[in-house]
């Protein structure tokens, strides 16, 4: 038998090892990532375009279209998702409507991204005629995030105190001031944060991007024009054996932009977040 | 007696629920009127009638008729908006909006549209003096006005209410949430702003009510039980319920 002090220490010691063999994953992960790309990368990777392919050259282009395709989809989705947000949160009844929208935005956002791809594909590629497109690709990747940043922002618009709430509407305010002005600026930070969280979903989205905005070497000039992001490119090096070095190093490039995504936003969000 | 709020044959039911009963008073202008009673006796709903907050909850409906300058506040095409910058409201607890002292001050002039950007130090100023927080933080209104004090934020929303004009002050227990100072402080304000304003306020502290209204009403489930002058009401209760309450035998 076990006394309870010894049960205790034990449970300690094994909760203990699982946090540091979760942090060991990570950081071995992430070494083995830089150890093997790393050597590959150096000014000319990241400012010039490919060339055979990818076997030589750099990833200049790649950088530029993952910026593109996700502010693309920013653009579409994030006044979508966060008007449709201020809605259901501040205007809507509750009633069949918020249930019915609630329960379509669970659903879109459990749907895995190659489905989204096969029906951006289909719909924005071949039946709207957008082709392989940035359009393309961003509508699909906006489609995408949608119900993460309307369900963030959501629930930041519910957290904001009701005081804020009846304050402004007591001064004389009306509804919209009042969302405008005092529910959205303390909403802000939470609404900011569902939107890195999109970001970085967009930025490693893969086989959407494939099936939609294409794979084209070139970089592209207009929205119409077919992109290939950072992980569709990583996608395509190692899939047909083209470098093993040259993906690893476009991944490093991948992981350094999401986590420069991620710190800028972090310091972003707690600088708006009221002390 | 020309009263600046007359409660007529007022009703209030959340839901099923009846909330205020047959009320009839009359608000005199430029006096303090204080609301006792028990918690859950309708003297918070009461006062939301005034400034028509109790609109917020879907299941308030209501009967009777609640006039502000003999106009009635329930007519059809009453500007609720307009309405409440003529009343203002100060909350059990205070309420400051997360930015700067002077945006909090400034919010209300602004949403109603005051386009004149060089008035606005003026009204802030202005403000803060009357609710004699102005010495308090005139080097700091760039400062979050989360960080003042608790009383400092409930006289820094009273300065709020003030930047807009209004002509009626509703409080809700302001000082329930405040130390003996702070409320000292927030009495004293009460006192300097009469007969410039009138003031309504809730209260759970009897001294309270007998040191700076001079009117009191007391409630008791929904009922109005009885109102009078100030010192007559706590010398002399015309009911026996009046009574057992400010004398502490129940509430």
């Amino acid at each position: 038998m076990f006394t309870t002090k010894a049960k205790e220490q034990l449970a300690l010691i094994i909760l203990g090892s699982i946090a540091i063999l979760t942090v060991a994953i990570l950081v071995i992960t992430l070494g083995y990532l830089l150890a093997k790309g790393l050597p590959s990368i150096n000014w000319d990777f990241l400012s010039q375009s490919p060339r055979q392919m990818g076997r030589q050259g750099g990833v200049f282009p790649f950088i530029l279209s993952t910026f593109y395709l996700t502010g693309v989809a920013l653009v579409l989705a994030v006044p979508v998702g966060v008007g449709a947000a201020i809605y259901l949160a501040e205007y809507a009844k509750v009633g069949w409507l918020t249930a019915m929208v609630r329960f379509f935005t669970e659903i879109l956002a459990g749907i895995p991204s190659i489905i989204f791809g096969l029906f951006g594909f289909i719909f924005f590629v071949i039946m709207l005629g957008f082709g392989w497109s940035l359009l393309s690709g961003g509508l699909t990747l906006a489609l995408m995030i949608l119900p993460t940043i309307l369900r963030t922002a959501e629930e930041a618009i519910k957290t904001v105190p009701r005081s804020y709430r009846e304050g402004s509407l007591a001064l004389g305010a009306t509804q919209g001031q009042t969302i405008w002005k005092a529910v959205l600026p303390s909403a802000l930070p939470g609404i900011l944060t569902g939107i890195i969280l999109a970001v970085g979903r967009a930025v490693g989205e893969t086989a959407a991007v494939l099936l939609t905005a294409g794979s084209s070497v070139l970089p592209p000039l207009g929205l119409l024009d077919s992109a290939r992001s950072l992980s569709v490119h990583l996608y395509i090096l190692a899939v047909e054996g083209i470098s093993t070095e040259k993906a690893f190093a476009t991944a490093v490039v991948l992981i350094t932009l999401v986590l420069i995504i991620n710190f800028t936003a972090t310091k972003l969000v707690r600088r708006l977040t009221p002390q | 007696m020309v009263g600046k709020i007359e409660i007529q044959n007022f009703n209030l039911w959340y839901g099923q629920f009846q909330a205020l009963h047959q009320i009839n008073m009359v608000i005199p202008a430029g006096q303090v009127t204080a609301f006792i009673g028990p918690s859950g006796c309708g003297k918070s709903t009461l006062l939301r009638t005034f400034n028509r907050m109790n609109d917020l909850c879907e299941t308030v409906h209501l009967a009777g008729k609640v006039n502000l300058n003999g106009m009635n506040l329930y007519a059809p095409n009453v500007d609720v908006v307009e309405l409440r910058r003529q009343v203002g409201m100060v909350f059990q607890k205070p309420n400051p909006f997360p930015m700067s002292i002077f945006d909090n001050i400034a919010y209300g002039p602004r949403v109603h549209g005051e386009k004149n950007k060089a008035a606005l130090p003026e009204i802030v100023e202005r403000s803060l003096r009357q609710a004699f927080l102005w010495d308090e933080v005139k080097d700091r209104l760039k400062e979050p006005a989360l960080k003042l004090s608790g009383g400092q934020q409930q006289r820094l929303c009273i300065a709020r209410v003030l930047a807009v004009n209004s002509e009626v002050l509703l409080m809700d227990e302001p000082c329930s949430a405040l130390d003996p100072i702070s409320t000292l402080k927030i009495e004293e304000l009460i006192f300097e702003l009469r007969p410039k304003y009138t003031i309504v306020i809730v209260t759970h502290n009897l001294q309270q009510a007998g040191r700076i209204s001079d009117q009191t009403a007391f409630l008791l489930n929904g009922h109005l039980i009885e109102v009078g002058p100030t010192a007559a009401l706590f010398e002399n209760p015309q009911h026996q319920q009046t009574e057992d309450y400010i004398t502490g035998r129940f509430g």
